[in-house]
């Protein structure tokens, strides 16, 4: 067995199974811890409109730091946009959905799905080189903040390799690097921040929708 | 034909009727397959003049006879099947006119007389596990490679099944078949893969080994380097749709008929080493891709066992919906252990403002 082979059949069938079961634990152990009962009476009924204008508000920049956190902020949508563009609509990544779901859907052109990876590429870089020379960000960021960044970055960075043949290794070889590297973004997912792809918008509306009930507008 | 003992590669081939440009332009096409300059070209011709024609046994052993269809109809009288002019075939079950006990006899002459300068050419798998699935005169095929190889100069496998195992070893492989190699550990081997493989491919190494008395620049698979030193992708002509991302998505659809990339219907090009896209097929009429149809990567281990043929190579060998829900399943019931274990603890808010107020 070669390193693709590896890396295609035992390596994505492990990670695969790895994430799905961790997805699943995180996310049922959440929601099925539901909270203490709470004795106080309700400052506001509408629980639902609490919960979901806190999500949305809270997708915004705070009114009082929008001018500080600007680029933060705006590289923040704009890395996770290109990087999704450049994982859904690059044509050589259908196949890999449709033997999934049974059905894919139609490519964006190459020019434009490796455009968009080339910038979530150069943004996810500026941004961790910033994490890590910033004071501030240097101070609040932990382990699992640069684990989960450099596990972002490295399926675009060897999936350009693969692509360009950017390196003088054999296309198989960066090839199964590329899988490798989801491999590894797939088995962290469930135990790092990653999982903020699942829990961000579900404990902004929890957030609101308690909040809302205390009569405070979040 | 009667053979002068004594005649050279060219006398053999001036008797066949090439011509000395004819020759020249076969000596320029095989020393640019083994990557040499053109200036070596004479060399090339002059060594190919000079040269004593070489004994070779070639050993068939669980095969289909492709490899052989392939060098001997290459599609008309080409200087690759007259190479075989150029050596002394003393033995191959389906090409010499002998047959049974005369054939093996004059296996055994030219072993004897030959001892420790032939060259052993095999293709087919090796029975490994269960030897008397394969026997040819009673003697089966990995006793056979074992007695042979021992007085070869060297040995080259021809074909995917003796390099590397090939459809003989597809799962669940009944005989047990093995490449060569690991039989053949005492002498040097050169693979000259392909299911079957170019005739060139298999000719420039004969050329080498006649114009050097030695093997080519072999990569990690013991293929030679000037042949297989890049992927069918590297070469292909429909390579400008790949990098534009037109694929087609089946065989009869639009993209399909204006001659779009294959990667979609599951082309293994990237990941093949081969000559295919360079030299082509049938004198060069045309090759797999360019008559519609992905590379199927015959030249590369385990091709025929890797994934399907129609499997794009972005997909991956994944266990199925059962396996993915066994794990939501596990991941589902450790989550709702974990909620229940969390909410025991837990008092209704208020409660704990009580006791501590108690
Ligand atoms: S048809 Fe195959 S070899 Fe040719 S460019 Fe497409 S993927 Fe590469």
């Amino acid at each position: 067995m070669n390193l693709l082979e590896f890396a295609r059949g035992p390596a994505f069938n492990f990670a695969l199974i790895v994430f799905v079961f961790g997805v699943v634990w995180r996310l049922a152990g959440l929601f099925l811890q539901w909270r203490r009962r709470d004795l106080s009476k309700p400052r506001q009924h509408n629980l639902i409109v609490a919960g979901t204008r806190a999500m949305l508000m809270r997708s915004l920049p705070p009114h009082e730091l929008e001018k500080h956190i600007v680029f933060q902020h705006m590289s923040g949508y704009a890395w996770h946009i290109a990087w999704f563009i450049s994982l859904l609509f690059f044509a050589p990544h259908l196949p890999f959905f449709k033997q999934f779901l049974g059905f894919a859907w139609p490519a964006l052109p190459n020019w434009i799905s490796l455009g968009a990876g080339a910038v979530a590429l150069a943004l996810l870089l500026t941004l961790v080189i910033r994490r890590a020379t910033n004071p501030v960000l240097k101070q609040i960021s932990t382990w699992d903040d640069y684990i989960s960044v450099v596990l972002t970055i490295l399926p675009l960075a060897t999936g350009f390799l693969a692509y360009g043949r950017l390196l003088p290794i054999r296309y198989e070889t960066l090839l199964a690097l590329h899988l490798l590297s989801i491999c590894a973004l797939l088995v962290w997912y469930p135990f790092g921040k990653l999982m903020h792809l699942f829990l961000t918008f579900p404990s902004r509306f929890q957030a609101g929708a308690l909040l809302g009930r205390k009569g405070v507008e979040a | 034909m009667l053979v002068d003992p004594r005649a050279t590669v060219a006398d053999m081939l001036r008797a066949r009727g090439i011509s000395r440009r004819g020759f020249m332009k076969f000596c320029a096409t095989t020393a640019s397959l083994m990557a040499l300059a053109p200036s070596m070209t004479p060399k090339v011709a002059e060594a190919l003049q000079k040269a004593r024609r070489t004994s070779v046994i070639w050993l068939p052993f669980q095969e289909c006879t492709g490899c052989k269809e392939s060098l001997t109809r290459a599609g008309g009288p080409t200087l690759e099947n007259l190479i075989f002019d150029a050596i002394s075939l003393d033995y191959s079950e389906t090409l010499m006119a002998a047959a049974g006990h005369q054939a093996e006899e004059a296996m055994k002459n030219a072993i004897r007389e030959n001892w420790g300068n032939y060259l052993l050419l095999v293709d087919g798998s090796l029975p490994v596990d269960v030897p008397e699935y394969s026997v040819i005169g009673g003697v089966s095929n990995l006793e056979m490679l074992k007695e042979v190889a021992a007085g070869a100069k060297a040995v080259v496998a021809i074909g995917t099944c003796s390099a590397f195992g090939g459809l003989p070893a597809a799962r669940p492989n009944p005989t047990g078949a093995r490449p060569i190699s690991d039989v053949v550990k005492d002498k040097p081997l050169i693979n000259v893969p392909g299911c079957p493989p170019m005739p060139i491919a298999i000719t420039s190494v004969l050329v080498h080994y006649l114009t050097f008395g030695t093997l080519p620049e072999l990569d990690h698979l013991n293929r030679p380097k000037s042949f297989f030193g890049q992927t069918i992708h590297d070469r292909c002509y429909r390579r400008p749709f790949y990098e534009r991302g037109q694929f087609a998505e089946s065989f009869d659809d639009e993209g399909a008929k204006a001659g779009w990339c294959l990667f979609k219907v599951g082309c293994k090009g990237p990941t093949t080493y081969n000559g295919c896209a360079t030299y082509k097929w049938n004198l060069g009429a045309s090759w797999p891709v360019e008559s519609g149809h992905g590379c199927l990567g015959c030249s590369e281990p385990n091709f025929w066992d890797w994934q399907g043929f129609y499997n794009p190579l972005s997909t991956t060998q994944w266990g199925g919906y059962a396996q993915i829900g066994a794990a939501a399943a596990a991941g589902a019931a450790a989550g709702a252990v974990a909620a229940l274990a969390a909410r025991r603890k837990q008092r209704p808010v208020g409660q704990d403002v009580q006791e501590e107020g108690k």
